[in-house]
C-alpha cells in the first residue's frame, strides 16, 4: 500500500498544469482518489470531517450488489440447464455458464459508460465522477440474459448522455439512470425486454451447455404467466417445467426473470449491508414494502378473475419481478430519492404502492416496479416541497401561540 | 442576387439564427406530432410554409385597414380560410397523409410562428417583404421538421419516405428498429439535440 502511494506522488507532477500529461489530469486524479482518500479539505467555515465521500459510498453499494449477482449468475446456469434437461451438471458448471452468460454484459456497460464518463470529464476540464460505479453494475442486473450487448450499449449511452451528463453529471440528475437504461430498453426494443424468450437462455454460451430445449418448456417469467392468464383457468404459478411454485420458492428466487432481481433472499442480504453501513435509508426501504404490502392486500381482498394478479398473495408480490431489488437498491438512490424524512416515508409508500397497481390493474406492462420507481422520482423534489412547508406552517402556528420555535 | 441586402436578411434569416424551432422555440407541437415519417413531416412543411406567407401577404394588405382592436380576430380569420382550403387541397389530392396528419391540418390556425409573424412582421411591413418573411419562416419551420422526421424514421422504421434504407443482412444480424423513437418523447430529444448543435456552432445565441 505504501508502495503504491509513493509511486502515485512519485508520477504525480506529470499530471499537474504543465506537466507532461497535464490533459489527462482529470484520469489521473479520478485513479487517486479512488485508491486514497484526498487529503484536501474545506479551509473556512464549521464542517464535519468523515471518511467517507461519494467514491466510498459507491464501492459499498456494489459491495452490497454482490450477493444478488452471483446468485443471478448461478440462477441463469441452472435456469439454462433446467431447460435443456441436464441437472447433472453440477454447481459449478452452472455457474461458470451464468458467470460467462452475464460478464459481457457487465463489461459492455462499464467500458460504454464509463467511456462516455472519462471523455465527457475530458473535454469539461471536470474531474471524473464516481456516479457510474454503481449504475455500470446496476444495468446488467435489470435486463434479461438474452438482451444483445448492442442494445445495452445504445442504452446505456443514451442514460449516461440524456439522463445524466445533460443535467450536470452525477448528483444531479432527476431520474435514476439504470432505470432509465432499462425504460430505453423496454420502449425501444420490446420484443427483447417481455415475453417468454429472453429470460432464459437456451443456446449455448462460449460453447459451454449445448443442447436442445426439453418438451414443455416454457421460458415465461411468473409475471409473464399472469399477463397472459387465460380467464377461468385456475392461477397457478409454475417454473419453466410447468411445476408449481411455492411462495418460497419466488423468495430463494430460482425462478426465470432478469439477472440480479429473482432471489430476494440475496437482495435482502444486500439490504443489510446497506443498511448497517448506513448507506441506504431504512425508510424508504421499510416503507416500499409496506406500501407494496397494503395494496396487494387490498387488491387480494376484491380479487377478481379479470386481473388474474390480485389472486396472488400480496407476499408473493413482494418476491415476485423486481419489487425486492428495486426497494433496496433504485428506491434509495439518494440523489433522486425525497430528502426529509417525512417525504421519505410518503416517497417510499407511493412506490410500493404504484408498483402493485401497474403491474396488476395494466395489461400492458408485467410489472411496474421500473415505472413507478421512476414516476416517483419526478415526485420526490415536489414531496420535499410539502413536507418543508407544513413544517414551516406549523412551527408559525406555534410561534403565534406563544410556544417555543425550535422544538 | 436579385433580393435587397434586407430583402435576403428577411427571407435567409429564419433558416439559421432566428429559427422559429430551434431559436424561437415556437410551433414544438406540431414538430413532435407529425415527425414519426418523413412523408407527413415534408407536406406538413409545405402546408404551413404556404399558410404562412399568403396569410402574411393578405395581412400586410389589410394592414392600415385593420381596426387595432379587432387585429387578431381578423388575421385568425384570414389564416383559418386559408388553412381550410390547404386541408380541402390535402384532403383532394394526397388522402392518405391528410389522414396520418389528423387535426394537426387544422391545427396550424393556432400554430404559434403564424400569429408571430403576422404580428410580427405583417402588421408593419409590405406584401413583397411580407411574403419573403412568410417563406423563410415556414422553411425555416419546415427544415426542422424534416431533419427530426430523417432520423426518426429512419432509426424507428428503418425506411425513408416509405422505402427501405437499412439493408435486410443488418436485420438478419440481430439489429433492430428502435421503437423509442416513434414516441414523441424521442422527438422532443432530438429537437433537444438539433438546438445542441445549433448553438455550438452559433456562439452569441448561448445563455450565459
Amino acid at each position: 500500500m505504501n508502495g503504491l502511494k509513493k509511486y502515485i506522488d512519485k508520477i504525480k507532477p506529470n499530471f499537474e498544469p504543465g506537466g507532461k500529461y497535464s490533459k489527462l489530469r482529470s484520469v489521473f486524479e479520478g485513479f487517486e482518489t479512488f485508491l486514497f482518500v484526498p487529503n484536501t479539505t474545506s479551509k473556512s467555515g464549521v464542517h464535519i470531517h468523515d471518511a467517507i465521500d461519494s467514491k466510498r459510498t459507491m464501492s459499498v453499494v456494489v459491495i452490497a450488489l454482490i450477493p444478488a449477482l452471483l446468485f443471478g449468475m448461478y440462477n441463469v446456469g441452472y435456469q439454462h440447464y433446467l431447460a435443456i434437461g441436464d441437472m447433472s451438471a453440477g454447481f459449478w458448471m452452472m455457474f461458470l455458464y451464468g458467470f460467462l452468460a452475464v460478464l459481457p454484459k457487465i463489461v459492455v456497460s462499464y467500458v460504454v459508460g464509463l467511456g462516455i464518463e472519462f471523455i465527457g470529464a475530458q473535454i469539461r476540464g471536470h474531474e471524473i465522477q464516481e456516479g457510474f460505479l454503481v449504475t455500470g453494475m446496476l444495468i446488467p442486473m435489470i435486463v434479461p440474459v438474452d438482451t444483445p450487448l448492442w442494445m445495452i450499449a445504445v442504452a446505456t449511452a443514451f442514460s449516461v448522455i440524456f439522463a445524466k451528463e445533460i443535467f450536470g453529471g452525477t448528483g444531479m440528475n432527476i431520474f435514476n439512470v439504470a432505470l432509465i437504461t432499462r425504460a430505453f430498453l423496454f420502449f425501444a426494443y420490446p420484443s427483447k425486454m417481455s415475453g417468454d424468450a429472453v429470460f432464459v437462455r437456451t443456446s449455448d454460451t462460449f460453447g459451454i451447455g449445448a443442447g436442445n430445449v426439453v418438451e414443455g418448456f416454457s421460458g415465461a417469467t411468473p409475471l409473464g404467466q399472469i399477463a397472459t392468464h387465460v380467464p377461468g383457468t385456475d392461477m397457478v404459478l409454475t417454473d419453466t417445467l410447468g411445476n408449481t411454485l411455492s411462495t418460497w420458492d419466488m423468495f430463494f428466487g430460482l425462478i426465470p426473470g432478469s439477472i440480479g432481481e429473482t432471489s430476494t433472499l440475496a437482495i435482502l442480504i444486500g439490504a443489510v449491508i446497506l443498511l448497517a453501513t448506513g448507506i441506504a435509508n431504512w425508510r424508504i426501504v421499510l416503507s416500499v414494502f409496506v406500501g407494496g404490502y397494503v395494496m396487494a392486500s387490498i387488491a387480494h381482498i376484491f380479487a377478481t378473475p379479470t386481473y388474474p394478479g390480485s389472486l396472488l398473495t400480496p407476499l408473493d408480490h413482494l418476491c415476485l419481478g423486481g419489487f425486492a431489488f428495486a426497494a433496496v437498491f433504485m428506491a434509495t438512490d439518494p440523489v433522486t430519492a425525497s430528502r426529509t424524512t417525512l417525504g421519505k416515508y410518503i416517497y417510499g409508500f407511493l412506490i410500493g404502492v404504484i408498483t402493485i397497481i401497474i403491474r396488476l390493474y395494466n395489461n400492458g406492462y408485467p410489472e411496474g416496479a421500473m415505472l413507478a420507481v421512476l414516476l416517483m422520482n419526478v415526485f420526490a423534489p415536489l414531496i420535499d416541497y410539502f413536507v418543508v412547508e407544513a413544517n414551516i406552517k406549523n412551527r408559525l402556528k406555534r410561534l403565534k401561540q406563544g410556544g417555543r420555535v425550535n422544538e | 442576387m436579385f433580393l435587397s441586402k434586407k430583402n435576403r436578411e428577411t427571407l435567409l434569416g429564419p433558416l439559421s439564427k432566428n429559427n422559429p424551432v430551434v431559436v424561437q422555440i415556437l410551433g414544438i407541437c406540431s414538430a413532435l406530432a407529425v415527425t414519426a415519417k418523413l412523408e407527413p413531416a415534408f407536406v406538413m412543411a409545405v402546408s404551413v410554409t404556404a399558410v404562412v406567407a399568403f396569410s402574411n401577404v393578405i395581412i400586410s394588405l389589410l394592414r392600415n385597414t385593420i381596426p387595432n382592436n379587432i387585429r387578431i380576430i381578423v388575421q385568425l380569420v384570414v389564416v383559418a380560410a386559408l388553412v381550410i382550403i390547404v386541408d380541402q387541397i390535402l384532403k383532394a389530392y394526397v388522402y392518405d397523409v391528410s389522414k396520418q396528419l389528423s387535426v394537426f391540418v387544422g391545427l396550424i390556425i393556432t400554430n404559434c410562428i403564424l400569429m408571430g409573424r403576422l404580428e410580427a412582421y405583417a402588421m408593419g411591413n409590405g406584401p413583397w417583404e411580407s411574403f419573403l418573411d412568410g417563406i423563410g419562416n415556414g422553411i425555416g419551420y419546415g427544415m426542422i421538421l424534416i431533419i427530426i422526421a430523417f432520423f426518426r424514421e429512419l432509426l424507428g422504421n428503418g425506411t425513408l419516405f416509405g422505402y427501405h434504407v437499412i439493408p435486410q443482412s443488418f436485420y438478419d444480424m440481430g439489429y433492430q428498429n428502435n421503437g423509442l423513437m416513434i414516441l414523441p418523447p424521442m422527438a422532443l430529444i432530438v429537437v433537444g439535440c438539433i438546438i445542441w448543435v445549433h448553438r455550438s456552432f452559433n456562439k452569441d445565441l448561448q445563455d450565459k
